[in-house]
């Protein structure tokens, strides 16, 4: 029991285990820490930003950073909090988000950060990028407008499927998701029970025909706020 | 004490904002108490002849005619609320924004697989607005104070939020009455 590790966030003591990062150390003694990219059974990537916390005054994504003793850990700051909403708000200006006909409204997850947050409306202007769709796959299609650029479904298919269907192209503003075949996601070996076809965050990939079965009110995040599940194993209460 | 006055408008919106107006029932007594409902489609009042309050914009800009009503509202009302998702981001109208002016007139008049259209013009009368080259939220023409999100808002977003600006309260909605849907 010599290993563990001692640190706050925002002033609570929270207990690790040597290795951990700090959001699996905060998942576990129940303090939620807002995310898009990080998933529990996929390898950390850092890009979104929105796990961002101060570890002894310094940015860092939390999803990324491993515990340190006596590590002194800000969250739920104003001015961290000021800085995921608009991260969050630039997601929603640098895509396409329609959410009052998207399948995975009620059940996504960048739009459910954005209430968690507060969010009414974005600061930002509107880019309204021209992006396409592929609907070539007879079970998922891909909605690049929806696409966060999180690398789920990348790092799933990788990882989880030793499949490798997905892949980043471009840089900046021309950054995609593309397929790992000559045209379209059909040629590609995804299959419709592959971990990828289900990892995607928000609406970009999407199983067909189940669109719309839930119905408003029971969606996942209806009623209760993003992070309400960890939050319920809080530890120091 | 007169009564402040309160100014609604549908710009480009589908009305939905407004049944949801509509929908606070019989709470819309407690509102007259209030405050008076001046220009909007619910009296009729076409032209501002008094200083608003409250101007609520439902829509985006699509047309040069909303973007005269948005800055004609600008200039009337203290505050103005977006409600509802067409007027914060453009809404389903906004869909035409990936697509050329031109190419929208020709599936809409020429090409469309429903069309009757035997001359093959494209309607140009010089009473019909010119359409933008895109849908606009209505942040990107005038200043909006407030974003109420929603499709449309419930109504007691709305109700909510119009108590809580008339009474000069803090809003705290619950969680469940802030949706983008």
């Amino acid at each position: 029991m010599s290993d563990k590790i001692k640190f706050t966030i925002d002033d609570v003591e929270i207990e690790a285990e040597a290795g951990q990062t700090i959001m699996q150390a905060a998942d576990a003694a129940g303090v939620y820490i807002p995310r898009l990219c990080a998933k529990n059974s996929l390898t950390p990537h850092g890009s979104c930003r929105v796990c961002t916390v101060k570890v002894n005054g310094r940015s860092q994504a939390s999803c990324t950073q491993p515990v340190a003793p006596g590590a002194k850990v800000e969250s739920e700051t104003e001015e961290i909090k000021a800085y995921r909403k608009s991260l969050v708000e630039m997601l929603f200006v640098e895509g396409n988000h329609y959410c009052m006909f998207c399948e995975k409204s009620g059940n996504c997850e960048l739009q459910a950060v954005a209430y968690r947050l507060g969010i009414d409306a974005p600061k930002h202007e509107y880019l309204f990028p021209a992006r396409d769709v592929d609907a070539s796959h007879p079970e998922i299609f891909i909605d690049r407008n929806r696409c966060i650029l999180c690398g789920r479904c990348v790092r799933a298919s990788k990882e989880l499927d030793k499949k490798n269907v997905f892949q980043f192209i471009g840089r900046g503003i021309h950054k995609q998701v593309a397929v790992n075949a000559d045209a379209k996601l059909s040629d590609t070996d995804l299959a419709g029970v592959d971990v990828a076809a289900s990892s995607c965050p928000v609406g970009a990939i999407l199983r067909k025909r189940v669109g719309f079965a839930i119905p408003v009110g029971q969606r996942l995040y209806d009623a209760q706020p993003i992070g309400s599940d960890i939050e319920a194993n809080r530890t120091d209460k | 004490m007169t009564k402040p006055k309160v100014a609604t408008t549908s710009l480009a919106g589908c009305f939905g904002c407004h049944m949801s107006i509509l929908d606070i029932d019989d709470r819309i007594l407690k509102l007259v108490e209030l405050i008076d409902f001046h220009k909007s489609p619910v009296t009729d009042i076409k032209k501002f002849s008094d200083r608003c309050l409250v101007g609520l914009i439902e829509g985006g800009c699509c047309n040069e005619e909303n973007v005269h009503v948005l800055q004609d509202f600008r200039k009337n009302c203290d505050v103005l609320i977006s409600v509802g998702d067409c007027a914060i981001m453009g809404g389903i109208p906004a869909m035409r924004n990936g697509i050329s002016l031109k190419e929208c007139f020709q599936e809409a008049y020429q090409d469309g697989v429903t069309v009757y259209n035997p001359s093959g013009k494209i309607p140009s009368d010089r009473e019909l607005p010119l359409l933008l080259d895109k849908v606009y939220p209505c942040s990107a023409v005038v200043k909006m104070d407030y974003h109420m999100p929603g499709c449309p808002p419930s109504a007691d977003t709305i109700w909510e939020t119009l108590v809580a600006l008339l009474t000069n309260k803090p809003l705290d909605l619950p969680y469940e009455l802030i949706k983008y849907d």
